[in-house]
């Protein structure tokens, strides 16, 4: 019997989300809050705890500090073992910040980068205690191959 | 019923502008597009900018055959509900996304016979009306790999 863990799975809406609810398997018997940056996934996670933050890229500096602020309220009132993230900025954003209350971190890079990691993922690599790809090609030292959502 | 989608980002006029010059050809087909932030309003097809994602998922789940943009969560939503799926990609020198991840996309999902590719407007019509006479795909499963799932599970209870 594994001890349950405190998650916090983060991801923007669209393809990250979608490739975040197929990882679902892998939190259950654990304690799961996510956070995304659409208000409509709410209905998608049943009890639970669901937060939104600010939707963010590296374009647009003043929504990047707001979802900031708000992922450093949301971890500190999670306090999660571990924060799971499939990008993209806001999620990159959770990783550095877990720092912050000592979470493990897992990045796992979209599927939809083929040809190389996304900025958020090459960032992330240099930072996460686990990094993953989601092609054989794409794997380095640091970044892993560990299958696919599909 | 077809049910057309961009996504929640960004427009995609020409994807919406080819789709409804092939509803006026084809007047009897029922198609509803959710159409973005974009300009054009379409005249032959019902179309809103914006669906939540509940409402989104429920319109996929009763529609025959599904166009979209070449992005990754309508491609596995729609390979989750078996349905059969003509995407065109979005291409980055158009303004239509920041670089032209959408391609390699399509190439792969395309080469593993799971979704048909329009690479152009023009591509679009024929891909369509071969689209439409296709059966339903296979479902795949609504969970990741269990090597992948495995993998975060360890990590998780490291």
């Amino acid at each position: 019997m594994q001890t349950p863990r405190r998650i916090l799975a983060v991801a923007s809406t669209g393809g990250h989300w979608t490739q975040l609810q197929r990882l679902r398997p892998a939190f259950a018997g654990h304690d799961i809050a996510y956070v995304t940056t659409e208000p409509g996934h709410r209905d998608e996670v049943g009890a639970a705890r669901f937060y939104t933050v600010p939707d963010a890229n590296r374009w647009n500096k003043v929504k990047l500090v707001h979802s900031a602020a708000k992922l450093t309220w949301i971890l500190a009132r999670e306090r999660p073992d571990v924060v799971i993230s499939t990008g993209a900025a806001p999620g990159y954003l959770a990783l550095r910040l877990a720092r912050l209350v000592g979470a493990r971190t897992a990045w796992v890079d979209s599927i939809a980068n083929v040809d190389e990691l996304s900025m958020s993922g090459a960032l992330a690599s240099t930072k996460a205690d686990l990094c993953l790809t989601q092609w054989p090609h794409l794997a380095t030292g640091r970044v892993h191959y560990e299958g696919t959502v599909l | 019923m077809i049910f057309v989608t961009v996504g929640t980002q960004l427009a995609f006029d020409r994807l919406i502008v080819a789709v409804d010059q092939w509803a006026a050809r084809n007047p009897g087909t029922g198609v509803f597009a959710q159409v973005g932030p974009g300009d054009y309003r379409p005249a032959h097809i019902h179309s809103t900018p914006f669906i939540s994602p509940v409402e989104c998922r429920e319109r996929m789940r009763s529609a025959d055959v599904i166009v979209a943009h070449a992005g990754m969560g309508t491609i596995l939503s729609a390979l989750e509900l078996g349905k059969p799926l003509l995407v065109m990609p979005r291409r980055a020198a158009l303004g239509e996304h920041r670089n032209d991840h959408q391609l390699a996309t399509a190439a792969r999902f395309a080469a593993a016979g799971r979704i048909a590719v329009a690479t152009d407007t023009d591509e679009l019509g024929p891909r369509l009306d071969e689209l439409d006479a296709r059966d339903a795909g296979e479902r795949i499963s609504r969970y990741a790999s269990p090597e992948l799932l495995g993998a975060l599970t360890s990590f998780i209870n490291g």
